[in-house]
């Protein structure tokens, strides 16, 4: 069987869901061990254990990985994984971040955001924002890639019963330095992995106007995002972006309200299962891709909308 | 410092891109093409440190067919002091890109590399990631706010949960996220200006650099094309689609 390295994403107490649904693609591709770097991470090995199919389960518990820096995380990718046939890892802002520096280091072509597995060496990914596939193959010894994870169900989270193994830090490159981050703090599901997303865009007019989208939200129980248009103005952190160049969702049901429907949104949101359009404007282009268009002013449907469910 | 900003030509943001019939990839005849919005973004913040004093000298490369000298002027007209195309008309793939990038930083020293983190096209995400690697140097990538401070970068970077906030000993890598600046557009006599800047042109074979594709196109499709929706009268018959047809809510 060939060897994946799976790089686990996780924030030092508990796993994130995007490690499950890679995991999916790596079974795909053989033997799957999973690499858990930070500090601190020892329960975070012991969730990783216990993923299904997973064979061992490598902890590097050091300073070094504890804020995931790209430098120190890469040299312990580009070590670890010259002995694998994959190195996988979610494309998130961490896999982005590292993979490509790991795949440098070990000269190997990586291959980003993989939405299919053809064969051994065969692989489909979108890119021109998702508006074209191309099925690649690889000629490389080791296969580097990101994995889009809206492409891949998540693998159960129990079922698993891997060795841990400590492994060695290869130490800090002394590059770089943290320091601090504002995370965008929410009680709501995350915009990747929600079964609901209610997205506004220019329409919604100001950041104060999302609390109508927050409360659809809350009786959805569904997470908020945004088009680039409405984070460019301020409405909303860049972390509620969902395009080509944002995050990439497909929940059940995706409400685009007061969102034209660039196409480089459209590529973020395009694989939702049912999409719900809101938008005074009959020509706008999300119409184009919605199941459900509603031709309303959005500060009348959103109450409306929300007092209806 | 100087400050190196390597940028590619890419089909125009606004172009809707089709597929070629034999599946052999995209249709580029008579297809507007412009600059990368994040190259632009990378040379704007490369032009707006050398306002600030902190740079002395801009120098944008490409890595591209003899029309990439197009994009080239692009960046010169918007403040980069010179330029350096590397000319073929293979794709080639970010890690062939990054060692051509590393034998040019070799030679011109330049104390800080900025690029677009993706460009639209092969939304591959990993040319400055690689460069970084290939250099030893640091990365700050998906910047949105990029500081000096002494003898370091202090980069903000748009993460998946916010943002993050890193310090980068120099020389580095940033890589642009789209909240780091609103590109200028070149008035007139400085795009006249930029065609009296040198622009110096190179081949892949120049650098030793093989670029022969390790990841090879097999073929590209369209995406699967979403069916046409309805229009609903208003919101309780949208509510009743969703309960009862769609059964999503």
């Amino acid at each position: 069987m060939p060897k994946v390295l799976l790089i686990a994403e996780h924030d030092n107490a508990k796993l994130k869901p995007a490690t499950l649904n890679a995991m999916t693609a790596a079974k795909k591709l053989g033997d799957v061990d999973i690499l858990v770097a930070g500090q601190g991470c020892a329960a975070v090995a012991e969730e990783a254990a216990k993923i299904d199919g997973a064979k061992k389960v490598l902890c590097a518990d050091d300073a070094a990985y504890a804020h995931f820096l790209a430098e120190n995380l890469a040299a312990l990718v580009a070590k670890l994984g010259a002995n694998y046939d994959y190195v996988l890892a979610a494309s998130s802002t961490t896999g982005k971040n590292m993979l490509p520096r790991a795949s440098a280091l070990l000269d190997m072509q990586m291959i980003s955001d993989v939405s299919g597995i053809e064969n051994a060496d065969t692989f489909v990914r979108p890119f021109y924002a998702g508006n074209a596939f191309a099925t690649v193959q690889s000629k490389d010894k080791i296969k580097v890639m990101t994995v889009r994870t809206t492409a891949f169900d998540p693998t159960p989270a129990t079922g698993g019963a891997a060795t841990v193994e400590k492994v060695e830090s290869a130490g800090d490159s002394g590059l770089s330095g943290f320091v601090g981050q504002q995370l965008t703090k929410s009680e709501r599901p995350e915009l990747t992995a929600a079964r609901v997303v209610v997205s506004g865009g220019r329409g919604m007019g100001s950041g104060d106007n999302f609390k109508l989208i927050d409360a659809l939200a809350d009786k959805l129980d569904a997470a908020v995002g945004a088009s680039r248009a409405a984070v460019d103005a301020g409405f909303v952190p860049n972390d509620y972006q969902v395009g080509q160049t944002g995050k990439v969702v497909a929940p059940e049901l995706y409400i685009a309200v007061g969102i034209s429907g660039a196409i480089q949104h459209l590529a973020g949101m395009k694989d939702s299962k049912v999409i719900v359009a809101i938008n005074k404007d009959p020509d706008a282009p999300i119409f184009q891709v919605a199941d459900y268009g509603l031709v309303q002013d959005l500060f009348v449907a959103l109450p409306e909308f929300t007092k209806a469910i | 410092m100087k400050i190196l900003v390597p940028v590619k030509r890419v089909v125009d943001y606004n172009v809707k891109i089709r597929v070629k019939s034999d599946q052999s990839g995209i249709e580029l005849a008579n297809v507007k093409m412009s600059i990368n919005p994040f190259c632009a973004i990378a040379v704007e913040e490369a032009v707006r440190m050398k306002e600030q004093g902190i740079a002395t000298e801009i120098i944008a490369v490409s890595i591209g067919p003899s029309q990439a000298q197009e994009t080239l002027r692009t960046a010169l007209a918007m403040g980069a002091d010179r330029a350096i195309l590397v000319q073929t008309d293979e794709s080639a793939e970010p890690l062939a890109i990054a060692k051509i990038l590393k034998s040019i930083v070799d030679k011109e020293t330049p104390g800080l590399v900025v690029l677009g983190k993706q460009t639209i096209d092969g939304d591959n995400n990993q040319t400055g990631q690689m460069l970084a690697a290939l250099l030893g140097w640091g990365q700050g990538t998906f910047a949105s706010k990029v500081e000096k401070d002494g003898d370091s970068l202090k980069i903000t970077r748009e993460i998946d949960g916010g943002l993050e906030t890193l310090t980068l000993k120099l020389p580095c890598i940033v890589t642009t996220d789209l909240r780091l600046n609103e590109p200028r557009y070149a008035s007139l006599p400085n795009i006249m200006k930029a065609k009296q800047k040198p622009l110096e042109t190179k081949t892949p074979a120049d650098f030793g650099v093989d670029i022969t594709p390790r990841v090879v196109t097999l073929k590209v499709s369209e995406p699967p094309k979403r069916k046409a929706g309805i229009k609903v009268k208003d919101v309780s018959e949208l509510v009743n689609k969703l309960k009862n047809e769609a059964k999503v809510i």
